[in-house]
Formats: structure tokens, sequence, C-alpha cells
């Protein structure tokens, strides 16, 4: 049985998307038959960061309605087997996706995957409920600021209370946390939270810390999923990140800053 | 002593009426659920009331009218019929007639609420009845009332509210007060009036005449 997880965060532009594209890259590295949804109907920008823009024919609001079947909108990565994308629909908006319709999906898709991961738009309305509603685990995507923190903790209340989990009172949803952006040496500095404040606020299991990187940037222009470029250290981290979601066990790295001969030098 | 919200009906326009009343209700939506409550009828004497709309009105809000005070005598009959009941008192006590409908339970007296898991922002708790315990923490922007006392074990970062009923005997006890707003009895305090140096630490929160102090534990 497929493990649904989904990527939240309540706050726009904390990495949703591009966790989500690193971390479904990174389970089918492991070996794992993965597939990626973009909820953010109307707003779609997986298919951007995945690099497959230009395969988009069919997308997850067809299939809801029926007007194309999952083999049709389903787009295989190029770069890594076991790995697909479900792009959204950029001339829809939230309404079209229905519980029962996404429900429908989900479950068809169970079949053939063993994780399905499904990226959240920002928000508490229709679509972010709507991608949280089947999820089974959740990462909730922080920065380490306090609006984002806010955020964050009002979306894990949500998952506590409105998901299929939740209303069935099964088990409740697994929320583990990923920091993102995280610079240390602005922690220092007093400019932004820790990890430790940010984990104390949230009272959440955690599961990664992604640094503040220009490889980022960079890797979401080219289309590559950031945990392709194994150099980086948000790369890194995000595979760190997989492992241990995967149960491996890590030690967190990129807490502390590592400053260059020049940094060292001039004091950053 | 059981005690019972008023609520007064300071006009017969029910449109106006049922506009003030979302707009209180949206205040606290849970708060307001099942919630048993009186109409005071005073301010609205010798007027003609729709009754079987205002009933509707209430109900449909998820609120339970269960009798009427300070009615006058065509008010008390238009009710009866509906199987509300007529409290004594208000500005001139009126024969009191027997309540036809059952009355919703009340709550049994010391009910507690023990609330293990952390009460997130945008989040509401509330312990009718009696004392609420949270043994996790309270997030900034959840909140959590009780009719008696309130504990908290972790951090309380959100709103607390003890005796909203009017308790003013209802004390709070924290274990590390950073409260967005804490209240007895009604009388409260923002942030921003709480003292520093109370922050960050144990402390218990009570009313001494209209004042509301906090002291170290």
């Amino acid at each position: 049985m497929a493990r649904i997880i989904v990527v939240t965060s309540g706050k726009g532009g904390v990495g949703k998307t591009t966790t989500s594209a690193a971390f479904a890259t990174g389970l089918a590295l492991a070996g794992h038959k993965t597939v990626v949804i973009d909820f953010d109907v109307g707003l779609r920008n997986l298919d951007l960061i995945m690099g497959c823009e230009r395969r988009v024919v069919y997308d997850f609001v067809n299939v809801i309605n029926g007007e194309a079947n999952l083999n049709q909108a389903l787009i295989k990565d190029k770069r890594v087997d076991n790995l697909c994308i479900l792009p959204a629909s950029q001339t829809r908006d939230k309404e079209a996706l229905t519980q029962e319709g996404v429900g429908r999906v989900l479950e068809e898709l169970a079949k053939d995957f063993d994780y399905i991961v499904c990226d959240s738009p920002a928000g508490i309305e229709r679509g972010a409920l709507m991608a949280a509603y089947y999820a089974d685990d959740a990462i909730v995507v922080t920065n380490p600021e306090v609006s984002s923190v806010r955020d964050s903790d009002r979306i894990i209340g949500i998952l506590s209370s409105k998901t299929r989990r939740a209303e069935r009172g099964e088990e409740p949803v697994t929320v583990k946390l990923l920091i993102t952006r995280y610079a240390p040496g602005r922690v220092q500095k007093g400019e932004m939270l820790s990890v430790n404040d940010v984990q104390e606020i949230l009272a959440i299991d955690l599961l990664g810390v992604i640094p503040e990187s220009k490889a980022v940037l960079q890797a979401s222009n080219q289309g590559q999923p950031v945990i392709l470029d194994t150099a980086s250290d948000a790369g890194q981290a995000y595979q760190d990140a997989v492992a241990r979601y995967l149960g491996e066990e890590r030690p967190h790295r990129f807490l502390t800053e590592k400053k260059g001969f020049l940094g060292r030098l001039f004091g950053s | 002593m059981l005690t019972l919200s008023v609520l007064r009906l300071l006009t017969t326009d029910l449109d106006a009426f049922s506009q003030q009343l979302d707009a209180k209700m949206a205040a606290a939506p849970d708060f307001f659920q099942n919630l048993p409550v009186l109409l005071e009828l005073e301010a609205v004497q010798g007027q003609l009331i729709d009754f079987p709309a205002l009933l509707a009105a209430l109900r449909q809000r998820g609120l339970m009218p269960v009798g009427l005070r300070a009615a006058d005598a065509a008010q008390v009959e238009a009710a009866a019929a509906l199987g509300l009941g007529v409290l004594q008192g208000g500005s001139e006590s009126r024969r009191a007639a027997e309540p036809r409908r059952d009355k919703p339970e009340p709550p049994p007296a010391g009910a507690s609420m023990v609330v293990r898991q952390p009460v997130r922002g945008g989040q509401q708790v509330y312990a009718r009845g009696g004392d609420l315990v949270v043994l996790a923490p309270v997030s900034a922007g959840a909140e959590i009332l009780a009719d008696g006392h309130i504990h908290v074990y972790g951090s309380l970062r959100g709103r607390a509210l003890a005796g909203v009923q009017g308790d003013r005997n209802a004390r709070i006890f924290c274990q590390n007060l950073d409260a967005e707003l804490v209240s007895i009895a009604g009388i409260y305090r923002v942030s921003e009036s709480i003292d520093k140096s109370a922050r960050g630490r144990p402390v218990q929160l009570y009313l001494d005449g209209d004042a509301l102090r906090i002291e170290p534990l």
C-alpha cells in the first residue's frame, strides 16, 4: 500500500515545491516507485522545478474530471527511474479539486506507486486541505522566522483535525519538521530563529535542516531537483532528510557556519 | 449552582439581531456550540416578537434557548406555546410557567477536561462547567477557555480565559507565561501589559478585587 506524503507549510514561498521535488526524487533514487503531484491548481510550478514543463499535455484536473486517464497525464522523469510527475492545471482554480475526485486519483496511483508526494499550495483553503486530506505523513516546511513558524503551527493543527485519519479516528498523521533556508551565521547574530527555537514552538520531530544555498535557485532555474546536485550543501541536506524519513539515523549537518579562509579573515 | 448565559434582546428586528449575533459568535464559534441561553426581554417589553423565527435563528446557530426572563404577559403566552420556560426576576417578577420542554443536561459539577496534545494556533478548547488542564504547549493564536481554573504545563503562548461564565475565583496556573492575553471572569490583560518580570516563568493569575494579579509560583 502506498504511503501518501503531503508537503505543506501554510505560508507561501518557504520551499514546499523545492522540497516536494527533492524529496520525491530522493525516494525514487532510493529505489521506491514515486509520484509527485502538484496541488497548486492555477499556479502550476512543480513542472518547472522538475524540468518537465515542455512535456505537459494533460493534468491532475483532467484526470479528476475523467477527461484523461492517469497514464496520459503522468510524466516520467528522464533522469531518475521510478519517478513520475502529475502536473497541476494552469487554467482552472482550486474548486476543481473535489474530495471524491482527489480520493479516486490517489487510490488509483496507490496501486502502482510506493510513495505519493503531494505538493500543497500555500494557505489553509481548499487546495491545501485537499492536498492534506488523504495524507499518512506530513512534512511541514518552515523558514526560521516567526510568521512562517506561526503558519506552520496552524497547519499542524489542521492536520490533526481535518484529515481523513483525524475524521476516522485512525492513528494521526505523522508530522515532521523540515527547516529550510537556514543561515547559521544569521542565527548567531540573532537575526533568525535557531533550530531549537523553532522546534520548541512547534514541538514536532525534526526531519532535517536545509541550509540557505545558492544551489537551490540554480537548480530551480535549470529545472533540476536540487537533490541531484550532490556537491551542494542543500542537495546533501535533502539526501539526509530522505534517508531519515526512510528510517536511517543521520546526524544533522549544516547547523553551523562553515567559513572559508577569506571569511575567517574578514569575519564573514 | 448552575450558571446560565443570558441573551439580552435589544431589538425585535431579527435581521439586525442575527447580524449582531453572527458577529459576536464569529469570535468564538466553539464556545457557543449547544450553549443553553436565557432570553432576557426587558428592553423589548410590550413589543411583538416573532418567537418561532427567533428560536429558529438561535437554534440554527447552535444555541439552545431554554427560557425567558422579564417578559410581558403576551410574550410569556407566546413563548409558553413554544415550550419555553419563564424565569422569575428582571424588572418585574411574573408567574413562572412550568417549562414544558426538557432542559438540556447541566454540565456535571466539577467536570474537568485534560488535553494532552499541543493546542495549535487557530484551535480553541473550552472546558465547560469545569477546569481545563493542558499538558502540552498552547501556541500563539490558540485560545483556551474554562468555566473554572486553567492549568498549562507547557508554554502558554496563546490566549487563556478562565472563569468565562463569571467565576471570579477562577485562576490560571502555568509553567511558562508567554500569553497573548489572559483573562479571569472577563477582566483581562494583553501581552503588552504583562510585566516582563512575570514572563517566561511559572506563575499563577487571580483576581484581587477588580485587579488581575500575576504572582510567581
